[in-house]
C-alpha cells in the first residue's frame, strides 16, 4: 500500500476516471407512462370517453356534477388514507367518524347552535377520534387493524346511541344550499374547491416535504427509518389525527348535502375508500403509491358506477364490477412483479448487474 | 437407545472440507469436524470463523456447496431441519424458540403428540413421558406450566428433553451458556455429561475457555471459515488455543494515518441498561479512532444504539462537547453532531427498496428542504456530490439501493451519514460482508476522516481491523467494559483474553488490568 493513494480529500484513486451519475436510469417517458398510476389514469380516460359516447345521458353536464357530489366523501377521505396506508397502517374507523361527525352536527343544530360553530366542533371531534386511534396504535403499540376495527364499532355505536334511529332533517337553507352549490354557471360543485385545496396540501405533504419522505421510509422499513432520525410514532400519530379530521369534514359535507344527520350515515364507506386507494396503486404493505393515482382510482370507480347506473345496471352488479376491477388491479401488480423477476432471474440482469457493479 | 460407542467404528457425525458461500462471500472455506459417540467435542473460533455456518449445515438449515457430510459413516444431504431431526440430530440454540403460550409438555411433543385409540391427543401419556424425561435429566420443571416466563436455562432443558424424546444421537449446543448463571451452567453440564455417558455425541460451542476445558474431551479450532486443528482437551492450553484462533498476519491490510488526538468530544458516563450492558463509561477524542472489540453478544452494538438514542437506557449520561444528549432521540443526537452507521446495513442502514438518492439524503432531508419543500432535484444534486465523493458504483441515482453490492451499499450508508457533517461517527461493523477492495477503501476513508479531526467509535468483530485501525481499543465482555488498551499494547492475544476472560491472565497483565475502566 503506497502512501500516494491515501491522499485526502477524496478516496478516489488517481487512475479512476470521475464517475458520471445520471439522475434516472430510464428515460422520462418510461418513468411517467409505465407506472401503475398512469395505467389507472389511462383506464379512467378510456372509461370516461367510452361512456361519453355510448351511454345515453352521460355526456350531460349535470351527470358530472352529481358524480362529483357522490364521490366527494370518498375523494376527501382517500387523501389522508393514502398517507396512512403508505406507512403500512390502515384506518377502518373513517366511516364511523363520518357518522359521529354527522350526529354531532345534527344534535348541535337541533339545540339551536349555529352550524358554523357546529362545524368547528365536528372537526374537533374528528381530530380527537383520530388521536384516540393514534394513541392506541403508537403509544400503546397495538396493531392499527385491530384498533380501528374496535373504534369502527365504538364510534358508530356512539353515533347511533346519541341520536337513536331518528334523523335531524331541519337545516338552515344557507348551509344545505352551499353543500350543493355550483361554481359560476358550471355544474361543478363548490365543494370541489375544498377538495382541490386539500389535495394540494396532501400532495405537497406526501411528495415534497421531509415529512413525506419519512412516510415512505416508514412503510418500506420502519427500522431503517428510526435509525435515520424519522419519528416513526409521531408521524403515524399525526396521520391518524389527519384521517379523523378529514373524515369529520366528509361527515359535515355528507350531512349537509343530504340534509340529514343520522347515526348510520356512510356505513361501509371505509371499504370503498380503501378499495379506491388500492386501485390507485398504493401498496397495502406500505411504502408505495402516489396521490394522483389514488384520485384517479376514486374517479374511476365513480365514473364506472355512474355510467352503469345510467344504463340501468343494479347496484349489486356495480359492486361486483368494482370488486373484480380491484382484484384484477392487485393481481396485475403481482403478476407484473413476478414476470419481471422471471425475466431478470435466469438472464441474470439483476445478478449480472450486481457483479458488474463490483467490477 | 443410542448404541454404545464401539472403537474402530465410524464417527457419529463427520464433516470434511465442507464449503459454503453466499454469493461472493465465502462463509465456510473448509469445515472439518468429527464427533465421536460418548464424547463432548468443543468448537471454538473468533466471530466469523464459520462456526455458525457449520452448525447450520449440520442442522439442515443450509446446504453445503461441496465437501463430505457423513452420519454414522453414511453420506447425508439434509434439505431441511426436519430431515436432520429425523436423522437424530438435535440443535439447541443460545435462545430457544418455544411456543410461549403452550405448556411445557405440549412444547416437547409439538407436531408428534401421542394419540389414543380415537385419534385424540393423549394428554396423560404425554405428561407422564415429560415427567419421565425431566426425572432422567434430574431437573424439576412443572410439565403443565406454560413455556412463557421460563428462564432461558429451563427453556434449553426443554429443548434437550425434546431431543432426548426424539432419541437424538447427536446434540449440538450453540453457545448454550451465554445467558446462563453459574448454577444453571452447572446443571446444564451435569445433563450434558449424563448424555455423553449414555453414548451420545455432543458438540459444544462456547467462547468461555474455562467451560470448554471443564466439560469437553476434544477441541477443534476454526479460523476464517477454515479448520485449524483438533486436539484432546487434556493436551491443550488456553494460550495455545487463543493463538490458533487469532493467529494471522495483522499489520498489512490497514493503513492507519497518524492523527493528532484532540479534546474529548464524546463523553459517556455510567450508562446502564438492565440485562444488556452495565456501567459503560468512556471518552472519545477528536481525531481518534476508538475500537470497540468483543465477542458477538457482548453488548457492543447495544451500547452504540443507546448512545445514539435508538434504544433507551435506564441511567447514565451521554455528552457531546459538554452538551447533554437527551436519551432515546436519534434526531437530537443527529442535531448535536452524532452519526451512527448501524450493524445491519440491509435492515437498519438502508431502505433497500428506496433509491440511492433518497437513501443518501435521508438523514439530511430536513436541512435540504427549502422553506419546508423538498424536491427530487435537490436530493439528486446532493446525492451526486456524495456518491462521487465515495465512489458509489451505480449508473443512476434512482437505482434501488438493494440492488447494489454489499460494499456499495455500505458506501451509500456512509455517504448518508457523512452528509450530516458529524463530529462523532459511530460505525458498527464497517466492513462486514464487503469485498476486499471496498474494505480497504472504507479503512482509508475512516483514517482520513480521523485525520481531519472526526471522532470515530468503531465497533468491529474483526480483530485485525481493530488492531490495524484503532488508536485505542475498548474490550467488552458480557455487557461490561473489561479493558482499555492503548494502540502500542493492543495485540490479538490481549484483546481476545479480555473478551473471553480466559482463566489464564498471564498475558493480560503485560498490557492493562482487565477490570480497569477509563478515568
Amino acid at each position: 500500500m503506497t502512501t500516494a493513494t491515501m491522499n485526502p480529500p477524496t478516496p478516489a484513486q488517481a487512475s479512476t476516471p470521475a464517475r458520471v451519475y445520471k439522475d434516472y436510469g430510464q428515460p422520462l417517458w418510461r418513468r411517467v407512462l409505465l407506472t401503475r398510476e398512469m395505467a389507472i389514469i389511462g383506464l379512467l380516460v378510456v372509461v370516461t370517453v367510452v361512456s361519453f359516447f355510448t351511454v345515453k345521458g352521460f355526456s350531460q353536464p349535470v351527470t358530472l356534477g352529481y358524480l362529483l357530489l357522490d364521490v366527494m366523501p370518498i375523494l376527501l377521505i382517500a387523501l389522508p388514507m393514502t398517507l396512512v396506508i403508505i406507512t403500512g397502517e390502515i384506518d377502518l374507523s373513517v366511516a364511523s367518524v363520518v357518522g359521529l361527525s354527522s350526529v354531532t352536527l345534527g344534535i348541535l343544530n337541533q339545540a339551536g347552535v349555529d352550524v358554523g360553530i357546529g362545524i368547528v366542533v365536528c372537526i374537533l371531534v374528528g381530530a380527537v377520534a383520530g388521536a384516540i386511534n393514534g394513541f392506541l396504535i403508537t403509544v400503546v403499540g397495538l396493531p392499527s387493524l385491530a384498533v380501528t376495527i374496535g373504534t369502527l364499532a365504538l364510534y358508530r355505536g356512539l353515533a347511533v346511541g346519541l341520536l337513536g334511529t331518528t334523523a335531524v332533517t331541519d337545516w338552515p337553507k344557507f348551509w344545505t344550499d352551499l353543500a350543493k352549490a355550483k361554481i359560476g354557471g358550471t355544474t361543478i360543485p363548490v365543494v370541489v374547491i375544498l377538495f382541490v385545496v386539500l389535495a394540494i396540501v396532501f400532495a405537497v405533504l406526501l411528495h415534497f416535504t421531509p415529512f413525506g419522505r419519512g412516510i415512505y421510509s416508514i412503510g418500506l422499513s420502519a427500522e431503517a427509518a428510526s435509525f435515520s432520525g424519522v419519528h416513526v410514532n409521531r408521524t403515524k400519530f399525526i396521520l391518524f389525527m389527519l384521517t379523523g379530521t378529514v373524515s369529520a369534514i366528509a361527515g359535515i359535507y355528507y350531512t349537509l348535502r343530504f340534509g340529514s344527520a343520522r347515526g348510520d350515515n356512510a356505513t361501509g364507506l371505509e371499504l370503498q375508500v380503501i378499495a379506491a386507494v388500492l386501485l390507485g396503486g398504493v401498496s397495502i404493505f406500505g411504502g408505495r403509491g402516489a396521490l394522483h393515482g389514488v384520485i384517479a382510482g376514486v374517479l374511476l370507480i365513480g365514473v364506472l358506477s355512474s355510467a352503469l347506473r345510467l344504463v340501468n345496471v343494479t347496484s349489486d352488479v356495480i359492486n361486483i364490477i368494482t370488486g373484480v376491477l380491484l382484484v384484477l388491479s392487485v393481481v396485475a401488480a403481482s403478476f407484473l412483479a413476478w414476470l419481471r423477476s422471471k425475466r431478470v432471474g435466469p438472464g441474470g440482469r439483476k445478478h449480472g448487474g450486481s457483479s458488474a457493479a463490483k467490477a | 437407545m443410542v448404541d454404545a460407542p464401539a472403537p474402530g467404528t465410524a464417527p457419529a457425525l463427520e464433516l470434511s472440507r465442507v464449503v459454503k458461500s453466499f454469493g461472493a462471500v465465502v462463509a465456510l472455506r473448509s469445515g472439518t469436524i468429527a464427533l465421536e459417540s460418548g464424547s463432548i467435542h468443543a468448537l471454538v473460533g473468533e466471530n466469523g470463523a464459520g462456526k455458525s455456518t457449520l452448525v447450520k449445515i449440520i442442522a439442515g438449515l443450509y446446504q453445503r456447496d461441496s465437501g463430505e457430510f457423513l452420519l454414522r459413516g453414511e453420506s447425508v444431504d439434509f434439505r431441511s431441519t426436519a430431515e436432520s431431526k429425523a436423522a437424530g440430530i438435535a440443535v439447541i440454540y443460545q435462545e430457544p424458540t418455544l411456543f410461549p403460550d403452550l405448556s411445557v409438555t405440549e412444547n416437547i411433543f409439538m407436531g408428534r403428540q401421542p394419540t389414543n385409540r380415537f385419534g385424540r391427543i393423549d394428554r396423560k401419556a404425554m405428561k407422564t413421558e415429560a415427567q419421565g424425561l425431566f426425572r432422567r435429566l434430574g431437573v424439576n420443571i412443572d410439565p403443565d406450566r406454560p413455556a412463557e416466563g421460563l428462564s432461558i436455562a429451563d427453556q434449553q432443558i426443554i429443548e434437550i428433553a425434546k431431543a432426548i424424546s426424539l432419541d437424538a444421537s447427536v446434540l449440538v449446543m450453540d453457545e448454550p451458556t451465554a445467558a446462563l448463571s453459574g448454577v444453571e451452567v452447572d446443571r446444564l453440564f451435569a445433563v450434558a455429561r449424563s448424555l455423553r455417558d449414555e453414548g451420545r455425541a455432543l458438540l459444544f460451542i462456547s467462547h468461555r475457555f474455562d467451560e470448554v476445558f471443564d466439560l469437553c474431551d476434544t477441541i477443534t479450532v476454526m479460523r476464517d471459515g477454515q479448520y485449524i486443528s483438533t486436539d484432546p482437551v487434556a493436551d491443550s492450553t488456553v494460550d495455545e488455543i487463543v493463538r490458533r484462533m487469532v493467529g494471522r498476519d495483522v499489520t498489512e491490510l490497514f493503513p492507519k494515518q497518524e492523527a493528532v488526538i484532540g479534546d474529548t468530544v464524546l463523553e459517556v458516563r455510567g450508562l446502564n441498561s438492565a440485562g444488556v450492558f452495565h456501567d459503560i463509561s468512556f471518552d472519545l477524542h477528536a481525531g481518534e479512532i476508538l475500537g470497540l472489540a468483543g465477542l458477538v453478544g457482548a453488548g457492543r452494538s447495544e451500547v452504540a444504539r443507546a448512545v445514539f438514542g435508538v434504544d433507551p437506557y435506564q441511567s447514565g449520561t451521554v455528552r457531546i462537547n459538554g452538551r447533554k444528549v437527551p436519551p432515546n432521540s436519534p434526531t437530537a443526537a443527529m442535531n448535536l453532531g452524532m452519526a451512527l452507521v448501524p450493524e445491519d446495513r440491509r435492515k437498519q442502514g438502508l431502505v433497500l427498496e428506496s433509491s440511492v438518492a433518497r437513501n443518501t439524503t435521508m438523514a439530511i432531508r430536513r436541512t435540504l428542504a427549502k422553506a419546508g419543500i423538498l424536491t427530487s432535484g435537490e436530493e439528486n444534486a446532493s446525492a451526486r456530490v456524495w456518491a462521487s465523493r465515495l465512489e458509489v458504483k451505480t449508473n443512476a441515482l434512482d437505482t434501488e439501493a438493494g440492488t447494489l453490492s454489499g460494499g456499495n451499499q455500505q458506501k451509500v450508508v456512509l455517504a448518508k451519514w457523512l452528509a450530516t457533517n458529524p463530529t462523532v461517527l459511530i460505525i458498527d461493523e464497517p466492513t462486514r460482508g464487503i469485498d476486499v477492495g471496498t474494505k480497504s477503501e472504507v479503512h482509508r476513508l475512516l483514517s482520513e476522516l480521523a485525520g481531519q479531526g472526526m471522532a470515530i467509535l468503531m465497533i468491529s468483530s474483526e480483530l485485525p481491523e481493530v488492531l490495524g485501525m484503532a488508536d485505542r481499543v475498548l474490550v467488552m465482555r458480557e455487557g461490561r467494559i473489561t479493558a482499555d488498551i492503548p494502540r502500542e499494547d493492543a495485540t490479538a492475544e490481549s484483546v481476545m483474553f479480555a473478551a473471553t476472560q480466559a482463566a489464564n491472565p498471564g498475558d493480560i497483565a503485560a498490557t492493562h488490568a482487565p477490570e480497569e475502566h477509563v478515568a
